[in-house]
C-alpha cells in the first residue's frame, strides 16, 4: 500500500513492534489497566455506595454542589428538580464533575506508550537498527505516533464504554436510574479525548529529544494532567461547567495545539538529532 | 564496480572531529576490513555510510545513490549489523526477525519460509519462540546477523561482528562472511580484531582519530609499514644456546625465543640487517640450517602505523 506515497507496510510493522512490546511490559500495562479501573469503576463505585448508605441525608450535600449546578444548563437544572437528592448527587458527581477526570486516561496512556516508544526505545538501545531500516523520518515518526494514539484511543473508548456500564448499573441499583450518555460526554469521548491524546503523546515527543530515560520522560510527560485538574477544580469551584459547546470549544483548542506540537515535531525528529543522541 | 566510494568526508560533533577527510573506495564483492581502536570513528563512519548521520562536508556514493538524498532506496540494499546487538529483547527470536523483514520489504509470502531459513542457518530454531532478552550474548549476536542479512542484502556493514563471541561461534560468524562475499556480495566491516581481519579481509583501511592512516591489502600494507618482521632460524641443536646468546646480544633484535630443540624465532629485523644477522651468527660458530623471514602481521602494520601516527601527533 502506497497511500500518501508513505510505506505503511513498515509503518504498520514499526506499530506492530511497538504495541506488542508495550503489552509484555508490566510497568506500562499495569497503569495502562490501574488508571481506568480506578476512575471508571471503583471511583464510581465508591460514590454509589456512599449515597446508597446516605439516603435522603445526602441531601444535605448538595448544598456544597449548588454553584455546581447553578451553571448547568437549564433544562438539566429542571429535570435535576424533579429528582431524588441520591439521583442528583450521583448525577452531578458522575456525569458532570467526573467528566474532566475521564480525559486523564487517554492522556495518561498515549503519554506512557510514547514515553516508551520514543525514549525506551533509545535506553533499550533498539532504536539504531530501526535507523538504519528504510523508513523515512516521517514514516518513523507517524509510526510511533500513531501507536501512542490508538492504544489511547482504545483504552479511553474501552474505559468509556466501561463507564457506561458502572453508571448505568449504579443508577439502576441506587437510585431510579441515571441519563447517560449525554451529548456531552459523546463530544468528550469522540472529539475531546482524541486531540487530548495527542497532546499527551506530543508532548513526550518534544520532550523525547531532551531526556535520557523513560522514566523521565514518563514523569515529566505526566506533568500534561495539570491543566486537566485545573478543569475539574473549575468545575468545583463554580467557575465553569463543562457543557457540550465549551467540550467543542475545547476540543478545538487541543487539536490546535497538537498541529503545533507535531508541526515542530516533524521539523525537529530526524535521524541524526537521534543517533547523536545514542 | 565501485560499490562504495567516498572523497573528503568530515563529520563533525561541536568541537570534536569524528571523521576526518576520509576517501576511500569499496568494490563489488571484497571484504572491507575497517580497523581502528575504540572511538577512531570507525561506528560514525557506518552512520554516515548509511544516511543515519550527514556529513559536515566530503562527498559520498554507495550503488551510485547519496545516503543523505536517497537513504531509503539505499537501506533497502544494505543490511546493518550494529555494535550492540540492538534486538527488542521483548519480543521472540521469530518476532525480531519477522518484523525486519516487513520493514525491509521481503515479499510477504517469503517472510515465513526466509525468517525459518535463517533460524536454521543461525542454530536457533529451537528457541525460535523464546524472547530475545532471554538469549546469551553469543545467541543475540547470531539472531542480531540473522536479522541484517533477512532481506538477502547486496552490502552488508558489520561493526565488530564476533565481539564477546565464543572462538566456535566467531568461527561459524567468519565462515558465513567468507561464504557471503563469495556470493559475490560486499562486506564492509568495522573491526579491531586484527586476526579477524587478516583472515577475512582483501583490502583494509586503518584509522585512527578521524584520519585514514593507511589502506591496502594486508599483504601491501605489511610490506610497506611493518617496520620490522619476525625470523625462523633453524640451527643444530648443539649450537642453539650459542645462535640465543649471540642474538640476544645484537642490537635491534627484540623477542628471542627458542621454539624447540633447533628453531628460535625473533622479531627486529628488517630486509636489510637480514645478511648481517646471518653473517654474525656464522662468525659466532652457530651452524644454520635454515632461516624464514616471516611476513608482517596485520597486528605489526597496525602497531607500527599508530605508532608511526603518535610519534607524529608529538612533533
Amino acid at each position: 500500500m502506497n497511500l500518501c506515497g508513505l510505506n505503511w507496510r513498515g509503518i504498520r510493522a514499526v506499530m506492530t513492534k511497538d504495541l506488542t512490546v508495550v503489552l509484555r511490559s508490566k510497568m506500562i500495562l499495569l497503569p495502562m489497566i490501574l488508571l481506568p479501573v480506578m476512575l471508571q469503576v471503583l471511583m464510581p463505585a465508591a460514590f454509589g455506595i456512599a449515597a446508597y448508605f446516605a439516603g435522603d441525608a445526602i441531601a444535605g450535600d448538595l448544598e456544597d454542589l449548588q454553584v455546581m449546578i447553578a451553571w448547568l444548563p437549564a433544562e438539566v437544572q429542571g429535570r435535576l428538580a424533579a429528582q431524588s437528592p441520591g439521583q442528583v448527587f450521583l448525577e452531578i458527581m458522575l456525569v458532570y464533575a467526573f467528566a474532566p477526570m475521564y480525559l486523564i486516561i487517554p492522556m495518561m496512556v498515549s503519554s506512557v506508550v510514547a514515553a516508551d516508544s520514543f525514549v525506551g526505545e533509545r535506553e533499550r538501545k533498539t532504536l539504531e537498527a530501526l535507523l538504519y531500516t528504510p523508513l523515512t523520518d516521517s514514516e518513523l515518526l507517524l509510526a510511533k505516533i500513531l501507536t501512542a494514539w490508538l492504544a489511547a484511543v482504545v483504552v479511553g473508548v474501552g474505559s468509556f464504554l466501561l463507564y457506561i456500564v458502572m453508571v448505568n448499573l449504579i443508577g439502576w441499583l441506587v437510585v431510579d436510574g441515571i441519563a447517560f450518555p449525554n451529548l456531552m460526554w459523546l463530544v468528550l469521548v469522540f472529539w475531546v479525548s482524541p486531540a487530548v491524546a495527542g497532546l499527551g503523546l506530543g508532548v513526550t515527543v518534544l520532550l523525547s529529544t531532551r531526556v535520557n530515560t523513560f522514566q523521565e520522560a514518563y514523569q515529566l510527560g505526566s506533568m500534561i494532567v495539570l491543566p486537566v485538574v485545573a478543569l475539574m477544580i473549575g468545575q468545583f469551584a463554580g467557575v465553569l461547567s463543562l457543557s457540550v459547546l465549551l467540550a467543542i470549544g475545547l476540543g478545538a483548542g487541543v487539536w490546535l495545539v497538537d498541529a503545533l506540537i507535531f508541526w515542530f515535531g516533524v521539523k525537529t525528529f530526524n535521524r541524526d538529532a537521534l543517533i547523536a543522541r545514542l | 564496480m565501485t560499490v562504495i566510494s567516498t572523497q573528503d568526508l568530515v563529520r563533525r560533533f561541536g568541537d570534536v572531529v569524528a571523521v576526518n577527510g576520509l576517501t576511500f573506495d569499496v568494490e563489488r564483492g571484497e571484504v572491507f576490513g575497517f580497523l581502528g581502536h575504540n572511538g577512531a570513528g570507525k561506528t560514525t563512519t557506518v552512520r554516515l555510510l548509511n544516511g543515519v548521520l550527514s556529513p559536515t562536508s566530503g562527498t559520498m556514493r554507495l550503488f551510485d545513490l547519496d545516503p543523505v538524498e536517497d537513504g531509503p532506496a539505499l537501506r533497502r540494499r544494505v543490511g546493518v549489523l550494529t555494535e550492540s546487538p540492538s534486538l527488542d529483547e521483548r519480543l521472540t527470536a521469530r518476532e525480531n526477525l519477522k518484523i525486519y523483514a516487513e520493514l525491509y520489504d521481503v515479499p510477504a509470502a517469503d517472510v515465513s519460509a526466509r525468517v525459518d531459513e535463517l533460524l536454521g542457518q543461525f542454530d536457533l530454531s529451537e528457541r525460535a519462540d523464546s524472547r530475545a532478552g532471554e538469549f546469551s550474548k553469543g545467541m543475540k549476536q547470531r539472531l542480531a546477523l540473522a536479522r541484517a542479512l533477512i532481506h538477502r542484502p547486496e552490502l552488508l556493514f558489520l561493526d565488530e561482528p564476533t565481539s564477546g563471541l565464543d572462538p566456535m561461534i566467531a568461527h561459524q560468524v567468519h565462515e558465513l562472511i567468507a561464504g557471503y562475499a563469495a556470493e559475490g556480495r560486499t562486506v564492509f566491516m568495522c573491526t579491531h580484531n586484527l586476526y579477524e581481519a587478516q583472515r577475512l579481509c582483501d583490502r583494509v583501511a586503518v584509522l585512527e582519530h578521524g584520519h585514514l592512516l593507511a589502506q591496502g591489502t594486508p599483504h601491501e600494507l605489511a610490506s610497506r609499514y611493518a617496520r620490522s618482521q619476525r625470523l625462523e632460524i633453524e640451527a643444530t641443536p648443539a649450537t642453539l644456546p650459542l645462535a640465543l646468546k649471540t642474538l640476544n646480544k645484537m642490537s635491534g633484535i627484540e623477542d628471542v625465543e627458542a621454539q624447540n630443540h633447533s628453531v628460535i624465532s625473533c622479531s627486529g629485523a628488517t630486509q636489510e640487517t637480514i645478511p648481517d644477522i646471518v653473517a654474525l651468527l656464522v662468525a659466532g660458530g652457530v651452524r644454520i640450517v635454515r632461516v624464514t623471514p616471516l611476513e608482517a602481521s596485520l597486528e605489526d602494520v597496525y602497531f607500527a602505523l599508530h605508532e608511526h601516527a603518535a610519534k607524529g601527533a608529538q612533533s
